[in-house]
């Protein structure tokens, strides 16, 4: 069985009285070391599935099971980045970064230095001992991905961590985020709703539309990393979600005399 | 800059309070006894504070003050952060916090008369009565208010209580607990005065009964200033305090 295993997978609500299905019927294997985005517009149920896997709100119809391990609650060993960063405005960068470190028992001076190590890994170093809102928020999510990959967990979940951030700055950001993952070998299963940030990022993207939300087809994104934006490959994948989402204008138009 | 045209508020506003004093105690028909000039309530300050008694009054009223109002704080500050937590407790809790809450704490003063006598007591338990109920409330809506994301990342990382407590829930909470607390200062001291009248034979309140008793207007008016003047104190004390934590928070400046 794959590493994450997802089958029949269903979420639904009571509101006002009446059943609301967010996701429904979701089959996914993802494996080992895989870029996941999700990838649809609002109301598609990709945040549902995320909080799902990583553990936020199980899902209520069929099973999610991580490593074989049906998911029920989160666990420390996978870290879930969130788009308004979740950094403790009282706590110095560095401390924050210390954070999940914390409850793992590690002591105060090595603690320190895993945290500089890894504040280094996001070059913010020199801003150990700033308080986050000291900061910028391309620099804010830095933080927050230091934080993540120091109790060196097994999946990132991001939940749109660059929605909040300006284009030049998410641009730059999805680099980093590549450079890390390349060396630090981690699943990630990344929620967005920008269809070009999914084929820049993914191995695989989930394209996923609303009501109910569920899976619409997984596309393989076959280029190597980093890959340009203006090729021809990367405008043809982007050609083939927008099939997925039934956004093309249609071109050929029947005749019938 | 900013400092210096401060104090220059500072002057001006005290320098027509007096005034106005010195206006109404010029054209006033009064006897000088009942109701005497601003000079006379400073000589009267200066002579309360060569016999002793000012410093032995604000020292007892202090002693109380420190007391009653800190506990009141201690107390509310960890009542509400439990109850805070505990939002299905709370909904048992609160109707009856908001039975006693709009009692004013004076009201309370005869039934604790008659239970502790006069003394430190009573002044100390309506201070405590003063202070608990906003500070209390304040904490509970703090707490309950806390982003849920906090929550979703403490749970991420493995962070149960008790330090849940202390890790998130106290500060996240604690700029608005800080608010509550100081306001709450205020308040306190407002009714310390009233607790001393009816229930101490020390302290500012008693001074001032004192004061009426031997017809020494002079002293009741010197006696307000001081009131006044250390009411000013403390709020700007706690300020100062307030703004220094809120710093080390990293939460606001």
């Amino acid at each position: 069985m794959s590493y994450i295993h997802i089958e029949n997978a269903g979420k639904t609500f009571i509101q006002n009285g009446a059943q609301f299905t967010a996701l429904s019927d979701v089959n996914l294997d993802i494996e080992k070391g895989e870029f996941i985005c999700l990838l649809g517009p609002s109301g598609c149920g990709k945040s549902t599935l995320l909080n799902a896997i990583a553990g936020f709100d199980p899902v209520n119809h069929g099973s999610v099971k991580i490593d074989g391990n049906e998911v029920t609650a989160p666990s420390t060993k996978n870290v879930t980045i969130f788009q308004n960063y979740g950094l403790l405005p009282w706590r110095t960068v560095i401390k924050n970064v210390e954070l999940g470190l914390e409850s793992k028992g590690i002591d105060k001076k090595r603690r320190k230095e895993i945290a500089k190590e890894y504040l280094k890994l996001v070059k913010l170093e020199n801003f150990a001992n700033s308080f986050p809102r000291q900061l910028s928020g391309g620099m804010k999510q830095r933080v927050a991905i230091a934080r993540a990959l120091a109790v060196e967990p097994d999946i990132i979940f991001m939940d749109e961590p660059f929605g909040a951030l300006d284009a030049i700055t998410r641009m730059k950001l999805q680099d980093d985020i590549l450079d890390i993952c390349k060396n630090e070998k981690k699943t990630i299963i990344f929620v967005t709703h920008d269809i070009e940030e999914a084929v820049y990022l993914a191995d695989r993207i989930v394209v996923m539309t609303p009501n109910p939300g569920k899976v619409r087809g997984v596309i393989t994104v076959p280029i190597h990393h980093f890959r340009d934006r203006t090729s021809g490959d990367f405008l043809l994948i982007r050609d083939k979600i927008f099939d997925l989402l039934q956004m093309k204008v249609e071109e050929d138009i029947e005749y019938t005399i | 800059m900013k400092k210096l045209l401060s104090i220059k508020y500072v002057v001006v506003s005290i320098l027509i309070l007096l005034g106005i004093w010195q206006l109404a105690f010029t054209v006033s028909d009064y006897s000088s006894a009942l109701f005497p000039s601003p000079l006379m309530a400073i000589q009267a300050l200066g002579e309360m504070i060569a016999d002793g008694t000012l410093i032995a009054s604000i020292a007892a009223s202090m002693y109380r003050f420190v007391i009653g109002y800190g506990l009141s704080v201690l107390i509310a500050v960890f009542l509400g952060l439990i109850l805070g937590s505990l939002p299905k407790v709370f909904n048992y809790v609160n109707p009856s916090l908001q039975l006693l809450r709009p009692i004013s704490p004076t009201a309370w003063m005869p039934f604790v008369v008659l239970l502790f006598g006069i003394g430190d007591l009573p002044a100390i338990v309506i201070i405590f009565i003063a202070a608990f109920f906003p500070v209390l409330l304040s904490t509970v809506s703090a707490v309950s208010k806390i982003d849920d994301m906090y929550f979703r990342v403490a749970d991420n990382f493995g962070i149960r209580q008790p330090q849940l407590m202390w890790k998130v829930i106290l500060p996240a909470a604690f700029p608005q607990i800080a608010n509550a607390v100081h306001l709450a200062l205020g308040s306190a001291w407002i009714f310390l005065v009233a607790g001393e009248m009816v229930g101490a034979q020390s302290g500012l309140g008693f001074q001032i009964i004192d004061a009426r008793n031997n017809i020494r207007a002079d002293i009741l008016l010197a006696t307000i200033l001081v009131i006044g003047l250390i009411g000013l104190l403390l709020d700007f004390l706690i300020g100062l305090l307030e703004k220094r934590i809120l710093k080390a928070w990293g939460g606001e400046q």
